[in-house]
């Protein structure tokens, strides 16, 4: 049995507090009058002019045009300050509070739903092993099931912030304005689908599936312990197939309503898979993360190097996996450049340089370099390098795809945003570290458990 | 000179490991292991150092990124950058995502082709080759151990014998 250690579960409540304060000071430091968000920008721009010059000092060449860009914007932004009594100050002034007032909800959206996604891929990846009735992995069972502990205090979570957005809390999600979708003859045609009623029905559906899923398999597990047949594994076995074709429908309707709609205007059809990809790299490398830890504590005296090299393999392969549908997508509708679907991509590629590409950096070529050698992956300080670097970058591809929609260029990794990491990252380490004490860490009486036991690479 | 080699037939790869690590044990230099079908560990048994076929494989997928890179590089950007469909043949990195394809396939190509062709030069196999079989055995059923023969004959004998060899022969090296 697994004991939670004191210093941990006091490091996870120093998170959730610092975080809580933090996310605490987000919401009061969001303007609440449009005379109050033009005098921060005032204020800010020169901030993020020097914000973007310490950032950028390695690609001195594009740095110099960045730096040029901003000042630009900077001028133009002080332009129709000055001009605000003309008929586009107005206009901007509701823009912007719109944009101030989202920061702290999206950082907190961001946060919330990245720590959901973590479980959920873990999920994804603990059916796939049963379904497949893979032979290395039930030694493994225990930690994912620990993982996935924490998806439904999470999506309820991220599920109460979607229904604070329909009961119009925030302008996260701007097809939830009716003032907006008065004038919008986009939103109006697809309100059929995105309208809040069956949207927070479906996200309900969603979460529910997932949480029965999670429930049943983990009880299933637990009793085949101490039965005296394999019937309890049977079930999990059916049980396990039947949740990944929910899943797969439900996570592509999820990706659509919880990300693709802050943007209703744009539309991408692997956006489905593109998600699920983020979700299943994140959570092959928290399981890893999490086995790491526990093994060098001494819980998981079975677990060897091979299964740390198998979870590392996983890492590899489906961050490359990831880049591929990052690329297939960014690609397509660069070179089509239809002008309703690229505007996504100006967008991020104006306002977002930085994020944008170095998330393909952490995501793809660190990754790429770092894990490709069959050696580094029996490593283990290898293994959590490459896996924070993994979830950095993921945390910025979630990042990326709320951001530019919520609150354009005003986005900034500050206060709010860190504070939301943190205190999801102490409620996560709490709830998972937690769940695993109430089993014991290797499933008995597993068909499978033998072979996993002495598996070798 | 002509060296003479002890060949011992076994017909099943448990009994051939384990012979391996005795004769290894007893300190005596296997020249050569001929088995139908890969065994799993023999290299380990045998002490046979790792391949490292997969960095060969890596640097061609360099070369071959390279050559994608540089070619593409001079023909669209500076040879003759013309207006193709609005694509911005200004500088390499502008119109890099239409490249990317290509380039993927080349380093693919590169690593995948040169990493085979180097398998076959260093493991000596061309199509005309005369098979190296010593006996025809070896490609069905059973399996043949090849030890350097020193002036011990029939310690040596007695050895593989002892190991579970249903057939042991001496003759000259080939």
């Amino acid at each position: 049995m697994y004991t939670f250690s004191n210093r941990l579960r006091t490091a996870a409540f120093v998170l959730m507090i610092v975080g809580a304060l933090g996310l605490v000071y987000g919401f009061f430091s969001a303007p609440s009058t449009e005379a109050e968000a033009m005098a921060m920008v005032a204020d800010a721009h020169h901030g993020d002019d020097h914000g973007a010059a310490t950032h950028d000092a390695g690609a001195a060449a594009e740095h110099g045009q960045d730096a040029h860009e901003e000042a630009g914007h900077g001028e133009e932004a002080h332009g129709e300050g000055t001009h605000a009594e003309e008929e586009h100050g107005t206009s901007h002034g509701e823009h912007l509070l719109h944009q101030l007032q989202n920061k702290p909800w999206a950082a907190l959206y961001v946060s919330a739903f990245f720590f959901m996604m973590i479980s959920l891929g873990v999920l994804a990846f603990y059916a796939i092993q049963r379904a497949a009735q893979a032979g290395w992995s039930p030694v493994l069972f225990r930690v994912m099931e620990g993982i996935t502990a924490y998806l439904l205090p999470g999506a309820l979570i991220v599920f109460v912030i979607l229904a604070l957005s329909g009961f119009h809390m925030n302008h996260l999600f701007v097809w939830m304005d009716p003032e907006v979708v008065a004038h919008d003859e986009l939103i109006q045609g697809k309100a059929g689908y995105l309208n809040v009623p069956f949207f927070l029905i479906r996200a309900l559906i969603y979460i529910g599936g997932w949480a029965a899923y999670q429930y049943f398999s983990r009880k299933f597990s637990i009793a085949q312990d101490t039965a005296s047949d394999d019937s309890n594994f049977k079930k999990n076995f059916r049980i396990s197939a039947g949740f990944l074709v929910f899943f797969l429908v439900s996570e592509s309707m999820m990706s659509w309503d919880w990300i693709m709609s802050v943007d209703p205007h744009w539309f991408s059809t692997l956006f489905g898979w593109y998600v699920f990809a983020s979700m299943f790299v994140s959570g092959i490398t928290v399981i890893a993360m999490i086995t790491i830890y526990l093994k060098s504590k001494g819980y998981l005296e079975f677990v060897n190097d091979s299964h740390i090299h198998d979870l590392a393999k996983f890492m590899f392969g489906v961050s490359i996996f990831w880049t591929y549908l990052w690329f297939s997508q960014f690609m397509l509708i660069w070179y089509s450049n239809i002008p309703e679907e690229v505007t996504y991509f100006v967008t991020r590629i104006e306002d977002y340089k930085l994020p944008f590409f170095g998330m393909l950096v952490m995501n793809f070529i660190f990754p790429l370099l770092i894990l490709m050698n069959s050696d580094y992956k029996r490593l283990n300080w290898f293994v959590i390098m490459a896996g924070i670097v993994i979830l950095l970058g993921h945390y910025i591809d979630i990042f990326n795809m709320i951001m530019p929609a919520t609150v354009g260029d005003q986005w900034f990794i500050g206060i709010a945003e860190i504070s939301g990491i943190l205190f999801f990252a102490g409620l996560f380490i709490f709830v998972v570290f937690n769940a695993l004490t109430k089993a014991p860490l290797l499933a008995k009486r597993n068909p499978y458990i033998e072979e996993s036991k002495h598996f070798h690479y | 000179m002509a060296s003479k080699v002890i060949q011992a037939l076994y017909n099943d790869d448990d009994v051939l490991m384990s012979a391996v690590k005795r004769v290894k044990a007893e300190r005596h230099h296997i020249e050569e292991i001929y088995t139908p079908f890969p065994v799993h560990g023999l290299d380990k048994a045998m002490g046979l150092a790792p391949t490292r076929i997969a960095i060969t494989s890596f640097l061609y997928g360099c070369v071959g990124l390279t050559v994608a890179i540089t070619m593409m590089n001079f023909i669209m950007i500076q040879d003759w950058p013309q207006d193709i469909g609005g694509k911005p043949s200004f500088s390499y990195l502008e119109n890099m995502p239409a490249f990317v394809p290509i380039m993927f396939e080349l380093t693919v190509f590169f690593a995948a082709h040169l990493m085979v062709i180097t398998f076959y030069l260093r493991s000596r196999m061309w199509p005309f080759k005369e098979a190296e079989n010593p006996d025809v055995r070896t490609t069905d059923d059973h399996f043949l151990m090849e030890v350097a023969l020193h002036d011990n004959e029939d310690q040596l004998k007695a050895l593989l014998v002892e190991t579970g060899a249903v057939e042991v022969k001496i003759t000259e090296k080939h």
